[in-house]
């Protein structure tokens, strides 16, 4: 394609910036907004140049109780992550290396409980739930956000371990490598990146899910995302520290995210798209 | 070293109709090389798998030395095997990667460092052996997976078409060495490959595959010269063998067809005793064929005629085709012919290098040698 | 000899092998997904109120009577559906447009403007309502009542004026980035030499598009819709914090409604028959969407 005319050229770069800085621009705005003072928050001028200040943020650490929410988050987005690795490497070793003929359905059953909406199976967890003393409880979201991501999981393992060559698990064979150690010392070393890739994503979903959170928890077990929607009917007056904490809730994230916008398409589109 | 015998063996995928390999029955010499060849999908390299391990026999018993191996994993079967792929592990070193099976069967490390270096030594791949494998040519990646091989010891060597993914010159090469590698050896060796030139080269005996069934075990000289069908007559030899629908003339004692006649011999009588009257097929190499000039018109005989095709001059010889009746006959020539596409052309061909096959069975008409007699093909043959 | 049953039993012995290494993650989606999901199905005939547990026994099909007669719900799969397909006309047409600008090899940087651009994707749903509602549409202090004023129009109240709406768009602002990576992905696998071609028979840019990239892309807009219909159908964060539903039953949608249902009404009969038919609607599109997944794997393998 080294055929445009230079107007051409400039108009998709201007185009290119423009949809870039439109679309990252709430964002932008949130982070400013996180460093002013809760009444320059709520003016009817916005400001763009201020003198920052991080009293928005402590507001959130300290008065809000943040960390809380924080550890929260982490153990249940890391907890939950860890389950469904260990659940989903010798599945998608077996799929991959020890076809039969019900792979194809297993892996196919296994997605189209991703299809499944959350609410359909909400009331009977949240009863099960309720019986075990488990709600509000992270551990609880431990275990559903595992289940939650587990088809994801799978799937994306699934696709990488297809791109070891058999042949290389069959010289392991010969060469006299157990189970075990064809997984550590071959296969694990091999589809590193796409694993750590594949954890980044589950950390992720894991960490921005609203509907089991909002709906399992409330103090305890609650994480960053049932915290930031406490501010839901926060009026102007509390913007700078419900601004403080979205960023102190989101950034993490939205850098991680980065780093996996690859591997979300990969994973959330199950092969539909080749 | 071992002697391998592999008695009846079947192979029946899930689902699958017919045997991929049918009634497979082959025993090796010690230290033998033998080349398992055919077309793809001829179940050459599923008979090897079953060998190491890597897929079940459905039927029939393998004995490697004086065990059945029935059952017994890959990795405590005693052999090697380097893949088509090299299936190399690509996280580590030409050191690792050949440590690796000794590694996994905790031998001491003085031992591991001796066998590595020992093998690199043998493969002069010394100076490779702290880099990656993707650093690694074709060539050399060939030579570390020969390594991780030799490292073992093994008492059998299964290579699967391992020089298919070299180009042309690394080919010959390596072939050489592997050959070399052999004697030196002296381990059992099974050699997949679809190449006959590979197989010829190679090979201390031949099995000649097609569609699950053992067409033909030979040395390679005795399949070029007595091949039992025409697929073996076909397969073996470049360019293939050309094969005319001749006519047994009992009046004149001739092999008559469209634009050839060609004098039986002494031998060919009683192989076509039942024949008379009847069609056959001719079976003669391109490199048996030859042109008639001038100079040895008066005396030959047995001539096809007709009219050139395609003349491909190859530098040492030129190929000629010609159309001869409703064949196309592939003569290999002297480079200096002068002939010229659409010429009329007439070949002269030696009739005691001349092969008949039966036109039904396709097998062939005249005395094999004992280990050619036994073929495994007939029930396909017949029914095919 | 190998005889038949040794050969049996060693398949059966291979099948239990890879059974073991499959079943861990079998079973417990299945514990947590197919076992709640008959629940839901066996709580929906049942009289069944958290707050009042002496009311029990067989509802039969008086729970379903009573959602489909309830103007709540209607209104709820009414803006379900409104909402799922404007989404899905906003996301997949402006997302391909981004995705064609950001595989341009003329712009520069354009893998960075990309990251940016799907940024959006990446925001918590609970922090994209927050956002929107106050820091973009509040009508006194909202940058958007800003911009209004500043071009002399007096400032709109989104969320309680246009409630559906606004949440469709910022449902959209945020999804636009999923469609913009997918189709980028897609467009950016086509063969450059397929476009040369097209060049070469005499084709602009237009024509390159739309009978060279458009037909390849069509898989990928396939499965993009499927997809996004089987996220859009179960929005909630947004909309939890945003409007929570309102005003009136203006923006609930389903999982809004049954959300309600089980945790502001505690009817957990009527919440139950209401996810069976949120459950209903997403296999619709699941159906299609599973077939071409499992062709595509099929093709693979």
């Amino acid at each position: 394609m080294n055929r445009m005319s230079w107007p051409a050229k400039l108009g998709m770069n201007i185009l290119a910036w423009l949809i870039a800085v439109l679309m990252f621009f709430p964002i932008f705005w949130l982070l400013l907004t996180s460093f002013k003072t809760n009444a320059l928050a709520a003016s009817r001028t916005p400001a763009f140049f201020f003198s920052p200040t991080i009293a928005g943020y402590v507001n959130a650490i300290v008065d809000n109780a943040y960390v809380h929410y924080l550890i929260n988050s982490c153990i249940s987005a890391i907890g939950s992550t860890l389950i469904c690795m260990a659940l989903a490497i010798p599945a998608a070793y077996s799929m991959v290396f020890r076809r039969s003929k019900y792979t194809d359905s297993t892996l196919l059953w296994m997605l189209s409980t991703k299809m499944l909406p959350p609410v359909g199976v909400l009331i009977p967890i949240y009863i099960v739930y309720k019986d075990l003393h488990l709600l509000d409880s992270v551990w609880g979201l431990v275990l559903i956000f595992a289940a939650m991501n587990l088809p994801i999981v799978v799937w994306l393992l699934y696709t990488y371990f297809k791109d070891i060559p058999e042949a290389i698990i069959e010289a392991a064979d010969i060469d006299g490598a157990s189970l075990l150690t064809k997984l550590v010392r071959i296969l694990v070393p091999l589809t590193l990146p796409g694993l750590l890739s594949t954890g980044l994503l589950a950390v992720v979903l894991a960490w921005n899910e609203a509907f089991w959170a909002i709906n399992l928890t409330n103090v305890h077990g609650a994480t960053l995302a049932v915290f930031v929607s406490g501010f839901k009917s926060a009026r102007g007056q509390y913007w700078a520290s419900m601004s403080a904490a979205s960023v102190l809730s989101v950034l993490p994230i939205l850098i991680a995210g980065w780093f996996t916008q690859r591997q979300l398409v990969r994973g959330l589109t199950f092969g539909a798209v080749k | 070293m071992a002697i391998v015998q592999l008695k009846d063996i079947c192979k029946q995928f899930d689902g699958g109709e017919a045997n991929a390999v049918d009634h497979f029955d082959l025993t090796t010499r010690d230290g033998e090389f033998v080349v398992l060849v055919g077309p793809s999908g001829c179940g050459k390299t599923t008979t090897m798998r079953m060998i190491a391990g890597l897929e079940e026999i459905s039927k029939g018993e393998l004995w490697i030395g004086d065990r059945n191996v029935d059952g017994i994993p890959a990795k405590d079967r005693d052999i090697a095997m380097v893949f088509q792929s090299y299936a190399l592990y690509p996280h580590m070193s030409v050191r690792e990667n050949m440590a690796f099976s000794l590694k996994l069967k905790k031998r001491p490390k003085a031992e591991i460092t001796k066998a590595v270096n020992d093998a690199a030594e043998i493969l002069g791949i010394q100076n490779l052996l702290d880099r990656k494998p993707k650093a690694l040519s074709g060539g050399q990646r060939q030579r570390v997976a020969l390594g991780r091989a030799i490292v073992r010891q093994p008492q059998v060597f299964l290579m699967d078409e391992p020089l298919s993914n070299l180009d042309a010159k690394m080919r010959v090469e390596m072939r050489a060495e592997i050959v070399k590698l052999h004697r030196k050896l002296g381990v059992t060796t099974f050699y997949v490959t679809h190449d006959q030139v590979e197989a010829m080269t190679m090979g201390q005996r031949i099995v000649v595959m097609r569609d699950g069934y053992i067409q033909q075990i030979d040395a390679p000289n005795a399949l070029y010269e007595r091949p039992v069908n025409m697929f073996v007559a076909g397969f073996i030899g470049t360019p293939s063998m050309n094969f005319l629908k001749a006519r047994v003339d009992d009046a004149s004692q001739r092999l008559i067809g469209e634009g050839f006649s060609i004098a039986m011999e002494k031998a060919h009588e009683t192989a076509l005793a039942n024949h008379l009257g009847r069609e056959v097929w001719a079976g003669v190499r391109p490199e048996h064929l030859d042109l008639v000039t001038d100079a040895n018109a008066g005396t030959t005989d047995n001539q096809l005629t007709g009219t050139v095709e395609v003349i491909e001059p190859l530098g040492a010889v030129t190929i000629v085709q010609v159309r001869v009746g409703e064949h196309i006959v592939t003569a290999e020539l002297d480079s200096h012919t002068s002939l010229a596409m659409g010429d009329p052309a007439a070949l002269t061909c030696d009739s005691h290098k001349l092969h008949l096959f039966d036109a039904a069975s396709e097998k062939t008409l005249l005395e094999t040698s004992d280990s050619g007699k036994r073929t495994t093909g007939d029930a396909k043959t017949t029914t095919a | 000899m190998a005889h038949p049953n040794k050969q049996r039993s060693k398949q059966a012995a291979a099948r239990l092998r890879s059974a073991a290494l499959i079943g861990p993650a079998a079973v417990y989606l299945f514990i947590w997904m197919i076992v709640p999901l008959a629940m839901t199905v066996y709580y929906s005939f049942r009289r069944y109120n958290l707050i009042e547990p002496y009311i029990k026994g067989n509802a039969g099909f008086s729970n379903y009577a009573n959602i489909i007669t309830d103007p709540n719900f209607i209104a709820g799969i009414i803006n379900t559906l409104i909402l799922v397909v404007s989404c899905l006309v906003l996301t997949v047409m402006i997302g391909l447009a981004f995705a064609i600008v950001y595989n341009n090899d003329h712009v520069v940087g354009k893998n960075l403007l990309r990251t940016f651009a799907a940024s959006p994707f990446f925001i918590m749903p609970v922090v994209t309502g927050l956002l929107w509602k106050n820091l973009m549409l509040n009508p006194s202090f909202g940058l958007l009542a800003a911009l209004q004023r500043a071009l002399g129009i007096s400032p709109i109240a989104f969320l309680s004026k246009v409630p559906l709406a606004s949440v469709i768009g910022i449902i959209s602002w945020q999804w636009t980035p999923f469609a913009m990576l997918v189709l980028l992905a897609s467009l950016s696998a086509i063969p450059e030499d397929i476009k040369e071609a097209a060049y070469l028979d005499g084709a602009g840019a237009w024509q390159t598009f739309r009978y060279i990239v458009l037909p390849q892309l069509g898989r990928s807009l396939y499965a993009v819709i499927m997809l996004e219909t089987i996220f859009f159908l179960v929005i909630f964060g947004q909309i939890y914090v945003a409007t929570s539903g309102g005003p009136g039953n203006a923006s609930t949608n389903l999982p809004y409604y049954i959300y309600l249902q089980a945790f502001s009404s505690y009817d957990i009969g009527a919440a139950s028959a209401g996810a069976v038919f949120a459950i209903i609607l997403a296999n619709i599109v699941a159906i299609f969407l599973v077939r071409m997944i499992s062709a595509n794997i099929r093709e693979d393998s």
